[in-house]
């Protein structure tokens, strides 16, 4: 492994580090974390295939109100380092991720922990009207969140190759064939998280229409998206609520118009 | 600074209002336990309260007003920077704008902004666009995670800017627009789709391989035994101990068990060719069954306060537990 794609992994570790705490650029997300490291370790098909996979896995993992959810971006750095420069399996890497997930959880209520001594800082910085150090302290806070991805991860690229087969395969067949059928419908405790966020009783006949054409394979994704948008669109334009009221409606919007037109008909 | 009396505050300009949208990106960088997001909204407002206030007393007042509590969805934060900044510019030019009006503002609006913020952004942009990607992904494409990175960001950027500058030219009046049905209809209509697309994914990507044979090839072949088999009725003609009727009966009952696609006829003997799985069982009733009561599960768990790590943890001891019995 040369000493390049090292660095360029490293790179990738703190901006997920960064982005874990940021959620703006995306960075920590698996299917772009685990690409990029693919690419700079030139197993770039492996990689794809962990980020797609935990991707899926991750789909509902969102930091709500002062609620941390798991951490994608040390289960997908470090997953990737073990799928992309150890040779692990792309199943090996989901089992694994999970682990890392709650490792990386720990880590990052300890650094926003620890932040609140920098907050202090900043207040002392503020009564001197110093901006240019409330922005250094506000950054610095911001590097140990990167940090925090970066030091394991350089961990896991220091072990061997071959300790990581060998802890491998001591693991026995029962344990690794139960591990990969639960990647496979692990993926619905994030469906559920995003759903427990949204429903409500008017929304959940949305969610069984959505079941029930499932089956139609010959729809894809994009086409359901359509779909979708679709019944979103109708519903609400048919909703009393939304067409009645009107009192806030200025009539300068498509759908303010179509409104009216509705209500024309009524 | 011009000398503009208090009647015409001096308006921040476009440069300073783009340099607090791109600040505004950190507004999570000092997450902590104690007051959320207040530092990196203080961060965020820096560009602006340095060009409104060049006295360092002035500054220091307005930095120390900027470091209270705040928290809210990242990108819905936009809008109440702009607000902000029309707030400050009037504080700035005299008006009598006191501190508990630019702490109640933010306060006030940052509850149901991040009430928008979070079926949209977290609940359904985020999801719908990580699976279409995430279905890229996995169908080998390396496209997908430059999808993903390039469509997520070119709309939360937009959005923000779009969003702050709509903040800042409405100032106090938006607060008329947030109670207005328009928000109201873009959360529904986004709550929709999501919504929609989870009930899809569910029986499309949740994968639970039950394999436990319920239906073996023994009890197959014994059921083939009662048929006469080819080489039984050739006989059977032979011996002229037939007629017309059992025959036709013969080759119709040979026929519908073959009919059915878990037998086939090869070389004139019946072949199991396909064994009937617990998971063939239920994917006849409905498929998808499993994962659908297992969402429910998990949703029910997730109300009563159980960690999403825990159930992980629990799901992954099903399975091993599951590989064990010999389930999956």
């Amino acid at each position: 492994m040369n000493v390049v794609s090292i660095i360029f992994v490293l790179v990738v570790a703190f901006l997920a580090g960064l982005e874990g705490v940021l959620d703006e650029w995306q960075f920590h997300q698996p299917i772009v974390a685990c690409t990029l490291i693919g690419i700079v370790t030139g197993h770039p098909m492996e990689g794809v295939l962990l980020g797609g996979t935990l991707q899926m896995v991750a789909l509902g993992w969102m930091n709500i109100g002062a609620a941390v959810a798991p951490d994608a971006a040390l289960a997908s750095v470090a997953s990737a380092i073990l799928v992309c420069m150890k040779g692990a399996s792309v199943a090996d890497g989901v089992a694994s991720a999970m682990a890392l997930a709650v490792a990386g959880l720990v880590l990052t209520i300890f650094i926003r922990t620890i932040t609140v001594g920098i907050i202090h800082l900043a207040d002392a910085a503020a009564d001197q009207g110093n901006l240019a150090r409330v922005n250094r302290l506000h950054l610095s806070a911001l590097a140990l969140q990167g940090l925090r991805i970066l030091i394991p991860a350089a961990f896991v690229i220091a072990v061997p190759a071959e300790a990581v087969q060998a802890a491998l395969e001591v693991i026995p067949v029962w344990i690794s064939g139960g591990l990969a059928a639960a990647g496979g419908f692990i993926v619905v405790v994030g469906y559920a998280m995003v759903i427990n966020m949204m429903a409500t009783k008017e929304l959940w006949p949305f969610f069984f229409i959505g079941f029930v054409l499932s089956v139609l394979s010959g729809i894809t994704l994009i086409g359901m998206g359509i779909l979708g948008v679709c019944l979103a669109f109708i519903y609400i334009n048919l909703k009393p609520e939304f067409n009645g009221g009107g009192g806030s409606s200025r009539g300068d919007s498509v759908d303010d118009q179509l409104d009216m037109i509705m209500n024309d008909y009524e | 600074m011009t000398d503009n009396a208090a009647v015409s505050p001096t308006r921040l300009s476009e440069a300073t209002r783009r340099k607090v949208w791109w600040k505004s990106q950190f507004l999570q960088g000092s997450m902590n336990y104690e007051r959320m997001q207040a530092l990196g909204w203080c961060y965020g407002m820096g560009p602006a309260l340095k060009e409104l206030y060049p006295d360092k007393d002035d500054l220091a007042q307005a930095l120390k007003r900027h470091l209270e509590f705040f928290n809210t969805q990242p990108f819905l934060a936009s809008p109440i920077f702009g607000v902000e900044m029309t707030l400050e510019e009037e504080r700035a030019a005299g008006v009598e704008v006191d501190d508990a009006a630019i702490q109640g503002v933010k306060i006030g609006m940052m509850g149901p902004l991040a009430g928008v913020g979070d079926p949209i952004f977290w609940g359904t942009i985020r999801p719908v666009l990580g699976a279409f990607c995430a279905s890229l992904a996995l169908s080998g494409s390396i496209a997908g995670a430059f999808v993903f990175f390039i469509v997520w960001n070119l709309v939360r950027l937009a959005f923000m800017w779009y969003t702050q500058e709509f903040g800042y030219k409405q100032g106090m009046n938006i607060t008329k627009d947030l109670s207005g049905g328009f928000l109201k209809k873009i959360t529904m209509g986004a709550s929709i789709l999501g919504m929609f697309i989870m009930g899809v994914l569910i029986p499309r990507w949740t994968s639970m391989p039950m394999s436990k044979v319920v239906f073996s090839k023994a009890a197959l072949s014994n059921a083939a035994d009662t048929f006469p088999g080819i080489a039984g009725l050739a006989d059977a003609i032979n011996g002229g101990t037939v007629n017309a009727e059992s025959l036709t009966q013969g080759v119709r009952s040979v026929g519908t068990l073959a009919s059915t696609d878990t037998v086939s006829m090869i070389d004139g003997v019946a072949q199991v060719v396909r064994t009937t799985t617990l998971q063939s069982v239920l994917d006849q009733l409905l498929p998808a069954l499993l994962p659908l009561g297992l969402t429910f599960l998990c949703i029910r768990l997730l109300k009563k306060g159980v960690s999403p790590i825990t159930i992980i943890f629990a799901l992954f001891a099903v399975g091993i537990l599951g590989a064990l019995v010999g389930i999956f």
